[in-house]
């Protein structure tokens, strides 16, 4: 029983539940999964589409979120504003080395890397590439794993906001940035949902007619 | 050929035919990898347990000191809330709701929806809307980020240890443990028990 998709048996996988149910003819009914009653389609609706559309949101955002200062902290009438990079030279410079490499890599790294794989798998299905689908499908995988690791800095914000509250001896204070990271953080999340990874797959199986 | 005994990968589309495998077993797809399903040891039993316990640590999390930031005697005593109150005042209302849903209100629903479909079953009932109610706790799945507010607490307190003496609070050792816990209740729930309560309709 290998080598036949669903698609090709007529059949409909629900995302929710698992169920297969046979298709039918007049597919652009909104059919609902027999058992759980989650909308059932054969891919997912408008996927590419879709995650283009979240993803060049997310490029958008990723700008303000990088170049506005995150947090600020006033002591002593003083004012330092910080953005996610100058927060982690100021890790090096502190010698905290270990916690700056881990800032690094959950708040700048990740969300670079998500928006580059994800870009990438979109053009690769667009293009209808045949290069390594295992690969590709892994590398969707990652993403989709990874991206809610990068909420670790709002964390930080959060505490390190309800922490130091020490009146004119010092406050820190949550900054425009903050709220552009959060936004690329959870969009990046819904672009990975959107994109179909059956959509890497549907290229082989009609090559073989 | 029943299509019950047949599933498709959800990452390639490619038909499986359904076969028992062993306690502890994991099946996977052939042609991408993908884990289509796993069998479980005794999953409803521990899934409960496992889901109760969780809820008391959730209650204890929420309401119990959570950390102290002590500096030459001035104290501030926070609970795991405050500092989504603090982020609403400074008018950063969004970013209050995003820490607040994902730390706090989807971890919440999550384990009451567990225990919701899940104590009833024990009991050999259905609960009403039991797929509904499942559905909902299975696509919050990705939004509960307890684990990675844990790391952002480490991360606080160390860049805070060299200016001030930070005490942890009971609230902070039951979120931790909440975290394993849940790890563990996600880990012992086999979801095809639950799809195969749900009455065709």
């Amino acid at each position: 029983m290998t080598g036949q998709t669903a698609a090709k048996a007529s059949l409909l996988s629900c995302h929710s539940c698992g169920l297969l149910s046979r298709a039918t003819p007049g597919h652009h009914v909104r059919a609902a999964c027999p058992r759980c009653g989650a909308p059932l389609h054969s891919r997912k609706t408008n996927s590419v589409s879709r995650t283009w559309a979240l993803i060049i949101a997310a490029y958008v955002f990723y700008i303000p979120a990088n170049l506005l200062p995150v947090m600020s902290v006033t002591s002593l009438g003083k004012t330092q504003s910080d953005t996610i990079m100058s927060g982690v030279f100021y890790l090096v410079v502190h010698g905290m080395w270990p916690l700056a490499l881990l800032i690094f890599f959950a708040s700048v790294v990740v969300p670079m890397l998500k928006l580059i794989i994800l870009t990438y798998l979109l053009i690769s299905v667009q293009r209808r590439s045949h290069w390594r689908p295992v690969d590709r499908t892994r590398l969707y995988r990652i993403t989709e794993a990874v991206g809610r690791w990068s909420m670790v800095d709002i964390y930080v914000v959060t505490i390190l906001v309800a922490l130091v509250k020490l009146g004119n001896l010092a406050t820190i204070q949550a900054g425009a940035g903050a709220v552009f990271f959060a936004a690329v953080v959870v969009i990046t999340m819904f672009a990975a949902m959107t994109f179909d990874p059956r959509l890497i797959w549907d290229v082989m199986e009609n090559e073989h007619e | 050929m029943g299509q019950n005994t047949l599933i498709a990968c959800h990452e390639c589309d490619l038909l499986h035919r359904v076969r028992p495998i062993e306690d502890g077993a994991v099946a996977r797809c052939v042609r991408c990898g993908a884990v289509l399903y796993r069998q479980k040891h005794n999953s409803l039993d521990r899934t409960l347990a496992l889901t109760v316990a969780g809820l008391i640590l959730f209650v204890v999390a929420n309401t119990f000191p959570f950390l102290a930031f002590d500096m030459q005697g001035q104290v501030t005593q926070t609970t795991l809330i405050t500092g989504v109150i603090d982020l609403w005042r400074q008018g950063m209302v969004g970013l209050a709701i995003v820490v607040l849903l994902t730390s706090i209100v989807v971890p919440g629903i999550q384990l009451m929806g567990l225990l919701y479909t899940l104590a009833p079953m024990k009991l050999g009932r259905v609960p009403p809307h039991l797929a509904r109610v499942y559905r909902f706790v299975h696509a919050l799945q990705p939004w509960g980020m307890m684990e990675v507010f844990l790391l952002g607490i480490l991360v606080s307190v160390v860049k805070l240890a060299g200016m001030a003496t930070i005490v942890p609070g009971l609230a902070i050792w039951s979120f931790a443990v909440l975290i394993l816990v849940l790890a563990a209740a996600a880990a012992s729930l086999d979801p095809r028990l639950i799809w195969e309560r749900v009455e065709y309709r």
